[in-house]
């Protein structure tokens, strides 16, 4: 993990009428980090991840992300950090009148120009990289499991070699066996790739399994960040049950074997 | 990529990703003879890149960092990709036989859909009568709701309309009529043509814009999101949540909205012939009295409810057909909307031949 942050975010203020989410958030993520985000339901974290990738205008704060003020920028310059970027959101996110094969190559269409067979190729070695079958490519979102869905969605993610990966809940409402694969998948691929994670989920063993550090939003601000072993020594009553609840040490209990 | 190329060894440098695709490529093509590939001086590697180099068999590839040692074995386990897709080879075309085919589909297609709309009524109609029995059923909160949203909203669109249409008929009537003298008989040519046609059928026209693809769309995204499918493992049924209220809503607020078309239309064209001919509102009342009676009214609002239950049926039916992606959604919506309109000017049609056969 080198010094450098590839995202910096600097009093991140979010506010829903009354309500305020965020306030005042500081929260570095470092380049070729996994950085797992978790939090109660509710804490922000899916507005969190929103911010940062430029759905959701911040009331106030500052984020950087690949050395580009995010929010003070201009149009071109936001697009040429976003095609830096790749997005996973929860259900896929797929276009639903597109195949796999074609979502995949949607980015691709909009920002290369490359020929139709070296991006249908391309399209076809992200589908085969997720764990998709060749036969998926063309199968459209709505015959697809939900497994299978969010495959799809993370070759879609990766379709332009994004430096940094935002994932919301990966592993959610997939089968034990298919997310530890997701783990183990996006293990390799953060390393092979070299990859910047953002990862926000509830799965303690896809934290375990997974991440460099770990960040607990609460009270409206990134309340912790460190490794699990730190998590585990933090006396903050959420944090504690967390980590130390029935699940935490079914999780870890696996991680240490 | 400037790059050394021996007889039997390449050597890349620079990147090797998806932006330099092209260039690495023809370098690849080129040194087609090589045996090795050197990677000692690439700085960045991508999966692209990585495919590229997997891509030429024979070459060996060589100083390959562990990084990238690593995206190479992650690559080559993706591998091998399916065969190239080639296009679809063009179904020879058979000029007769593919139009009788079309047509044999869309009449088939037609039935079909007249059999489904005959199925979903009857099944509406069942859960009508059930509900009518047992009337404590019967959602009175969204029974109102829509009562506003397809009534009460869509007065001041209907009331233009109706206005407009009033000006329309007396503008054009005393330019025909004044050639004859017989200018007063420009009251008897918009009571009659908008009291009986055109006030509930133009209404009509403008409810299925406005609420049957309101419902179709309302409907279809709960389907999409599996709303429907809750209700019934609920043991809810969604004929009787979703349908009745909007069906009963429609059929109770038609003849309202088709009134108030009536109201504006005459008052659009008392006021025109007013202006235009001189005919002042009391003469109006006076020659509207003596030539219309009540029955020209009621034989057109008599078809509103008609109108109206074609509309909301329609309308919910093509919702529930909403499958689960964006674009049948859409589909589904146009097609509420034409199907309803349709239907509507068959139906005014057949009651044209019915009460003229009556001899109202």
């Amino acid at each position: 993990m080198g010094g450098e942050a590839v995202i910096a975010i600097r009093g991140l203020t979010n506010r829903f009428g009354t309500t305020v989410v965020h306030e005042d958030l500081s929260l570095n993520v470092m380049r070729g980090e996994v950085l797992g985000v978790v939090g109660a339901s509710g804490s922000g974290k899916s507005v969190l991840l929103r911010s940062i990738v430029g759905l959701q205008t911040p009331s106030a704060g500052k984020i950087i992300m690949l050395g580009t003020d995010v929010l003070g920028a201009s149009a071109a310059d936001r697009a040429a950090v976003s095609a830096r970027t790749g997005v996973m959101f929860q259900d896929g996110a797929l276009f639903s009148a597109l195949t796999v094969r074609e979502n995949v190559e949607a980015p691709m269409r909009e920002r290369l120009a490359v020929d139709a067979a070296t991006r249908a190729a391309l399209a076809d070695l992200r589908i085969s990289m997720v764990g998709l079958p060749p036969e998926a490519g063309g199968l459209y979102p709505a015959e697809l499991s939900g497994g299978m869905r969010k495959r799809a969605g993370l070759a879609r993610a990766l379709s332009l070699d994004p430096e940094i990966l935002f994932l919301d809940e990966p592993t959610a409402g997939l089968d034990p066996i298919g997310a530890s694969t997701f783990d183990a998948l996006l293990n390799s691929l953060s390393e092979a790739l070299g990859l910047t994670v953002f990862l926000v989920t509830h799965d303690l063993d896809t934290l375990q399994a997974t991440c460099d550090r770990i960040a607990v939003l609460a009270q409206r601000r990134v309340l912790v960040i460190g490794t699990l072993a730190e998590m585990r020594e933090v006396d903050d009553p959420w944090v504690h049950s967390y980590f130390h609840g029935p699940r935490a040490h079914a999780a870890l209990a696996a991680g240490v074997n | 990529m400037a790059d050394a190329v021996s007889s039997s060894s390449l050597a890349l440098s620079g990147p090797v990703t998806l932006d330099t695709l092209d260039e690495v490529r023809a370098l690849l093509d080129q040194a087609a003879s090589a045996t090795r590939v050197d990677l000692s001086a690439v700085t960045a590697l991508d999966t692209a890149g990585a495919w590229a180099l997997l891509g030429h068999r024979g070459m060996r590839i060589e100083a390959a960092g562990p990084v990238q040692a690593l995206l190479l074995r992650t690559v080559e386990a993706a591998l091998p990709l399916p065969p190239a897709r080639t296009a679809r080879p063009r179904k020879a075309r058979y000029w007769v036989g593919d139009v009788l085919a079309a047509v044999g589909a869309a009449v088939a297609g037609f039935l079909t859909t007249s059999a489904q709309g005959l199925g979903f009524t009857g099944l509406v109609m069942t859960r009508l009568a059930t509900t009518l029995v047992r009337p404590r059923r019967l959602r009175l909160t969204a029974l109102v709701h829509h009562m506003q949203e397809v009534g009460l909203n869509a007065v001041p669109i209907v009331a233009l309309m109706g206005f407009l249409i009033g000006v329309v008929l007396a503008f054009q009537g005393a330019a025909q009529l004044r050639q004859f003298g017989a200018e007063v008989f420009v009251v008897d040519l918009i009571a009659v043509s908008i009291l009986r046609e055109l006030g509930i059928l133009l209404t009509a026209i403008i409810v299925a814009g406005r609420s049957a693809s309101a419902f179709t769309a309302a409907i279809g995204s709960m389907k999409m999101r599996e709303e429907i499918d809750a209700m019934r493992v609920l043991g809810l049924d969604p004929v009787e949540l979703l349908v009745l209220p909007r069906l009963l809503a429609l059929v109770i607020m038609l003849p309202v909205l088709g009134l108030v078309a009536n109201l504006a239309g005459l008052f659009g064209g008392g006021l025109m012939a007013w202006i235009e001919l001189g005919i002042s509102p009391s003469q109006f009342r006076t020659q509207l009295l003596a030539d219309v009676d009540a029955a020209q009214a009621l034989v057109g609002l008599s078809k509103a409810p008609v109108f109206a239950a074609i509309i909301a049926l329609v309308g919910c039916q093509q919702g529930m057909l909403v499958k689960g992606d964006a674009e049948s959604l859409g589909m589904r919506t146009s097609r509420a909307v034409v199907i309803a309109i349709f239907l509507v000017i068959v139906v005014d049609a057949l009651f044209s031949v019915f009460f003229a056969l009556w001899g109202v």
